[in-house]
């Protein structure tokens, strides 16, 4: 070896060859890169290093459709299944009703628990949703709530009347005050007041309240009722509970209690043990009407074992009720069971979709292969022509070919008037093109015959001509040609293009909305019913997840045959 | 499709007859766009030739639906709206998806399946479920009746578009030309724009094209994720097509057709001089 510092070899830094000579003299065979570092390992960092860059391109978009894309198809997903809506509103209610046989109307403490919950959730104002959401089980659920909402304020008003009557200072917010509140919120409370006072507007929030302790032993209904009521006025209202008196179902709470615990006083101290003490004593000549009487004097629906079967149907916070109605079951109290005859429209709505789809996946074949067979044999240049006959309504707005379509086939438009003309049909009987299923049929096709166009064309485009020359040459018939020899090879074109026009079509939503009146409508268009208008998300949601499910699985398949790289644009 | 001079009579009459049939399938095709063309300036207040227009007397047509067009606030609103949506839309699609299209097409690529999946996933999943989910999700976060929401959303329905097409103008993209750059002593982001752009250019236009179209059309997912500040052409026309139809329905619907035809004849050319580039033409 020369010596590296004269000649023409003195570079100075590395050069290929120093791999080469370090690998000289380590004599043991390895490759090395021109830094020293075995050529394998020096590699593999490199192929590394390009998975990265690959990687850190690619990871803009990809986090940029799972935010955008992505997470909004599994919030549909999960809300086709969320249910919280009813253990959130009626937790109480829901505990009670583990025991109930499902049989009768349910017991006492049912209804007590239903009262509670319900005086919450009125002054949240939830009831009435709760309402609606039961309502898509039980019809008569929304109006139920609305008018036991309206009378759920009296609940407890003569309890609260009465404890007023003995001591007038159950009237004041302060004696609730110190009977339930713990010292140190009294405390934490006292000093926030007095700092709100001179911070005027920005005040920070009221400290959240605090039970005192024992009490929730001692009046375990009370404690359990005057919480949520501090809750409420702090959140809702911006309120104090030093300032407000309680709701009456505190009162009948705290009559409960002490009906069901009259030594609770000697858990307390001082004036207030004197208080319960007197009122321990007065509760049991107490006149108060039962909750379950109460309830059915609001309305007799209550009595009825089905709204209560809902409600314990649906009480878990997930929920297969959607998919059920989705497919017209129904989930009640003893399981599953079909929907009333009448509120049976999905499996038509689904059927229809699934029909349709087909006839205009057929009409597409049908109008599709003359063309696709004459654009794949004409010479290059009149079919380059004739193809910006179909690229161009590819091209054209949907909504431009949709508002077309509604304006050729109406009655008074000009395919009528052309048939009127030409004295195919009499004036009065002129044709009922729009507003059925044959609009949407004959708007569907024309919008998707291009999608069926396309891909034929570029598979016949592949099949060599001297195959049905062959065939001929040996005797056969132009027909026998066709269907023995060009035919099966198109198939694989059928197949794509039939795929991608029945996927497309079955997800269709604004053609059968314009041109489809009430008979021409497909599932997307009770999707969109669910959720601008019945405001049903949930039952949106499980449609759309099956429709979802349907499309993925003729994706797959359309993968399996074409594969997906192969979309062509045209 | 010559017809061999020794055809028998039946095989002529087949020939015309399947000729006849395709000429039927291409009127059936064009016929309902040309038709509106003329019916846009009707005088009347019709959706049907009226004996004026078919006498072709002068006075039987008007320009007087276009005007409305161009006066009547709410279509000019609507126009406002979709072309401040389409173009945001576009931009953010070309410029992650050329992106991710780029990564893409590199040799080694782990998962490149699973990712090409979720990235294609919204031309796959049909139109009322992507405004479903979205619709429930954006309302979730605040996105739901915004021009941000509306954006982001048309963003993400457009960039398979531009994957697809830039992913189609790389397979024929000389790697060693990125190569020869980096030898002469380009940095990456010099060679990415001076050498590799120029040449994927035609096939980043015609990706962003097709989101702009995709964006510009779209309707469903508008009326759902965008509230009536958002409303754009599409869906003004939706509204006028399902409430009261007015005959300047026709009048825009012909505008699209003009602008579609420029879109059309603007792809058609990127196409053949991407092909040209690469060498391919097909003489």
């Amino acid at each position: 070896m020369t010596d590296a510092t004269h000649g023409p070899d003195a570079v100075t830094g590395v050069t290929p060859d120093t791999g080469l000579r370090i690998a000289e003299e380590r004599h043991n065979g390895e490759m090395v890169a021109a830094d020293g570092t075995p050529l394998k390992r020096s590699l593999n960092r490199a192929l590394r290093r390009e998975k990265l860059r690959a990687l850190a391109l690619i990871a803009p978009l990809f986090l940029f459709i799972v935010v955008t894309f992505i997470a909004p198809i599994a919030d549909m997903l999960f809300r086709s299944v969320e249910n919280q809506i009813v253990s959130e509103t009626l937790p109480r209610s829901v505990i009670a009703l583990e025991a109930w046989d499902g049989e009768d109307t349910p017991e006492e403490p049912v209804f007590a628990a239903l009262a509670q919950d319900l005086a919450i959730a009125v002054e949240l104002k939830n009831h009435t949703r709760l309402g609606s959401r039961l309502n898509y089980e039980t019809t008569a659920a929304s109006s139920l709530f609305r008018r036991t909402g309206r009378a759920a304020d009296d609940i407890g008003e003569e309890a609260a009347d009465q404890f007023v009557e003995l001591d007038p200072a159950w009237e004041e917010p302060a004696t609730w005050i110190g009977l339930m509140a713990s010292e140190d919120w009294i405390a934490d409370q006292a000093e926030w007041a007095a700092e709100a006072e001179a911070a005027g507007r920005d005040a920070p929030p009221e400290p959240r309240f605090a039970l005192r302790d024992g009490v929730a032993e001692a009046l375990p209904r009370t404690a359990d009722m005057y919480g949520a009521f501090a809750r409420v006025i702090r959140a809702e209202d911006a309120d104090s509970p030093t300032e407000e008196d309680p709701w009456p179902i505190v009162y009948r709470a705290l009559h409960d209690d002490l009906v069901a615990n009259p030594d609770a006083a000697a858990s307390f101290e001082g004036a207030n043990a004197q208080l319960l003490g007197v009122a321990a004593g007065a509760v049991p000549s107490f006149e108060v009407t039962g909750f379950r009487d109460t309830f059915l004097d609001i309305d007799e629906d209550w009595a009825d074992p089905t709204i209560w079967g809902t409600i314990k149907a649906f009480s878990s916070p997930y929920t297969a009720g959607y998919f059920l109605s989705a497919v017209d079951l129904q989930l009640t109290a003893d399981g599953v069971a079909k929907q009333p005859e009448d509120r049976q429209i999905y499996g038509l709505l689904f059927g229809r979709t699934l029909f349709m789809s087909l006839t205009i996946m057929g009409c597409c074949v049908l109008l599709g292969y003359p063309v696709a067979f004459l654009l794949a044999n004409l010479p290059m240049r009149s079919a380059n022509v004739l193809m910006i006959l179909v690229l161009l309504p590819f091209w054209t707005s949907l909504l431009v070919r949709t508002s077309a379509w509604k304006v050729l086939l109406q009655q008074q438009g000009v395919i009528n008037d052309l048939l009127v003309w030409s004295g195919i049909v009499t004036n009065a009987g002129r044709l009922a093109l729009i507003n059925n299923q044959t609009g949407t049929i004959i708007a569907m096709t024309h919008i998707l015959l291009p999608f069926m166009i396309l891909p034929l064309y570029s598979v016949m485009k592949t099949i060599p001509p001297s195959y049905v020359r062959a065939a001929k040459s040996l005797g056969a018939t132009n027909f026998t040609a066709f269907r023995r020899v060009y035919f099966p090879q198109s198939v694989p074109g059928i197949g794509a293009g039939c795929i991608l026009v029945f996927i497309l079509s079955i997800g269709y939503y604004i053609t059968p909305e314009l041109v489809g009146g009430t008979t021409g409508t497909f599932i997307s268009n009770r999707i969109a019913y669910h959720i601008s208008q019945s405001l049903n998300w949930g039952l949106a949601a499980a449609l759309g997840s099956i429709l979802l499910a349907v499309v993925l699985m003729l994706y797959w398949l359309y993968d399996r045959i074409v594969g997906i790289d192969n979309v062509s644009l045209g | 499709m010559e017809l061999p001079p020794y055809a028998t009579t039946g095989q002529r009459i087949w020939h015309y007859t399947f000729l006849v049939i395709c000429g039927l399938i291409f009127f059936f095709l064009i016929a309902p766009i040309i038709t509106i063309i003329p019916l846009s300036f009707n005088a009347e207040n019709f959706f049907t030739f009226t004996p004026g227009m078919l006498a072709l007397e002068s006075d039987a047509y008007s320009l007087r639906h276009y005007r409305d067009f161009f006066q009547n606030p709410d279509w000019q609103q609507a126009l406002s709206n979709s072309v401040r949506i389409a173009p945001a839309a576009t931009l953010i699609s070309v410029a992650l998806g050329t992106l991710a299209a780029i990564g893409l097409s590199q040799g080694h690529v782990p998962f490149r399946r699973a990712i090409m999946a979720v990235l294609i996933s919204p031309m796959i999943v049909p139109l009322i479920i992507s405004a479903a989910g979205m619709y429930f999700f954006y309302s979730r976060v605040g996105l739901q009746g915004s021009y941000i929401g509306v954006v982001l959303a048309h963003a993400a329905l457009g960039t398979p578009f531009v994957i697809i097409t830039v992913t189609a103008t790389l397979v024929g993209f000389d790697r060693s030309l990125t190569r020869a750059a980096a030898n002469l002593g380009a940095g990456p982001v010099r060679t990415f724009f001076k050498v590799q752009m120029p040449l994927i250019l035609p096939g980043v236009i015609s990706g962003g094209l097709f989101a702009f179209i995709t964006s510009f059309d779209e309707v469903v997912v508008v009326l759902f994720v965008g509230s009536a500040a958002q409303k754009t052409l599409p869906w003004q026309m939706f509204i006028g097509l399902r409430e009261q139809i007015s005959p300047t329905i026709l009048a825009v619907a012909t505008i699209l057709v003009a602008v579609s035809i420029l879109l059309l004849a603007t792809v058609e050319i990127l196409r053949r001089r991407s092909e040209r580039m690469r060498g391919m033409s097909p003489a």
